[in-house]
């Protein structure tokens, strides 16, 4: 104790004057004490997904079963999380863009920045349509509507009137006597007592959801809209300092180092969308 | 007095030409992993969908741990080269690391063990 008091260290050594215990510059070790900070908000909303999930597995939907649209593509045509996956592939060329900038700014070189740094805008708002569109499929809902059991169980009308079952709730409609194990429909009279006895859903938001358990949909607008914000958050951020880039305030300063932290923030975001992808869509 | 504990760092950590080359080799190559184990992992879902092998099947299982183990190699790919924590001292390295890393570990080792209803 005595000997380190007695070795008296300026602060401008230690602290003051370009020099740090970690060769980072204050506003990089910030955005990444934020950033650990915001990983665990979704560490923890992931957390809870796969708990409740666990706990409610008889009446979770099987995401394959619920996000099987795409863009122009008519709805009986079932192309399972196919877009999904190109969301995730969009998403990752952003952030390669953006590893690409924040490359050319550590050359100086403001044309190399503007390009990719205006690419990963592009980019980021692409995504945010695809998230707006896959929001307004998912609350609009299928074709035809479900019932909903009260245990939580959901069966989906099909065009011709049978009931199409979801693969995690088979058990509870296997009894039935007109159920068809090899299709997992449910037609004629057991069809018809389940129309009249239960509640007819169309589509999904928080008080309701026609694809099974309430929570499904609650996680799914509060998971995929909290990492949406920080998207939309993401493309401001760069978008402004777009704009600083092409008023030349970077160059001017000697050093890019902006388009660093913003692209920490950005690859943060692309990091949060991988494992969305798997524990929201794919498990 | 000097001190050889501490670091000189600059903001202006330019690089030539030269060494941007390499470094562009490095991003495409991280890419090409990147894209490969997003495609590996839409594969799977495409030939062995949860919906026709079932959900409680042995094989469902190995698909999982497949796309579980697929997302941490996308995660480090990203963390340790894009985000450059891998070329970071040490020092920074593990404190950004090792207390998430606990935290997470501690929450869902709760979950699993005290979670029984």
């Amino acid at each position: 104790m005595s000997a380190q008091a007695t070795e008296a260290i300026d602060t401008k050594t230690l602290w003051g004057g370009g020099t740090s215990p970690f060769k980072v510059s204050y506003g990089k070790m910030m955005m990444w004490f934020f950033l650990i900070s915001d990983a665990l908000t979704f560490g923890g909303f992931l957390a809870a997904l796969g708990f409740m999930r666990h706990s409610l597995a008889d009446s979770w939907p099987v995401a394959e079963q619920v996000f099987y649209h795409f863009p122009f593509v008519p709805h009986h045509v079932h192309l399972p999380l196919l877009y999904v996956a190109l969301m995730t592939f969009i998403l990752i060329v952003s952030s390669v863009t953006m590893v690409l900038a924040v490359e050319a700014g550590h050359r100086m070189d403001k044309k190399g920045v503007t390009k990719w740094l205006g690419l990963t805008v592009v980019g980021g708002l692409i995504f945010l349509g695809s998230q707006a569109w896959e929001w307004s499929t998912f609350i609009h809902g299928s074709d035809y509507g479900a019932y909903k059991l009260e245990n939580g169980a959901a069966a989906e009308l099909r065009e011709d009137g049978s009931l199409s079952i979801p693969l995690s709730m088979r058990d509870k409609f296997a009894n039935y006597e007109d159920y068809d194990a090899s299709t997992a429909t449910l037609s004629g009279a057991s069809a018809e007592l389940i129309k009249e006895s239960s509640e007819h859903v169309h589509g999904a938001n928080l008080t309701r959801n026609e694809y099974g358990h309430q929570l499904y949909a609650n996680f799914f607008f509060f998971v995929t809209g909290f990492h949406g914000t920080h998207v939309l958050s993401g493309v401001i951020l760069n978008l402004i300092i777009f704009v600083n880039v092409i008023k030349g305030v970077y160059h001017k300063t000697g050093h890019y180092e902006m388009v660093e932290k913003s692209g920490l923030y950005w690859h943060f975001i692309d990091l949060v969308w991988v494992f969305v992808f798997t524990f929201f869509y794919l498990i | 007095m000097e001190r050889d504990d501490t670091y000189e760092y600059s903001l202006d950590t330019h690089h030539s030409e030269e060494e941007g080359v390499k470094a562009r080799k490095k991003i495409w190559m991280v890419t090409l992993i990147l894209s490969i184990a997003t495609i590996v992992e839409v594969m799977l879902g495409v030939f062995l969908p949860k919906t026709a092998i079932g959900d409680s099947a042995a094989l469902w299982q190995s698909v999982k741990l497949a796309y579980v183990a697929l997302t941490m190699v996308k995660a480090g790919y990203i963390v340790l080269i894009f985000m450059h924590l891998g070329d970071e001292k040490k020092a920074l390295k593990w404190i950004i690391l090792a207390p998430y890393a606990l935290f997470i570990m501690y929450l869902l080792f709760i979950l699993l063990i005290e979670a029984a209803a």
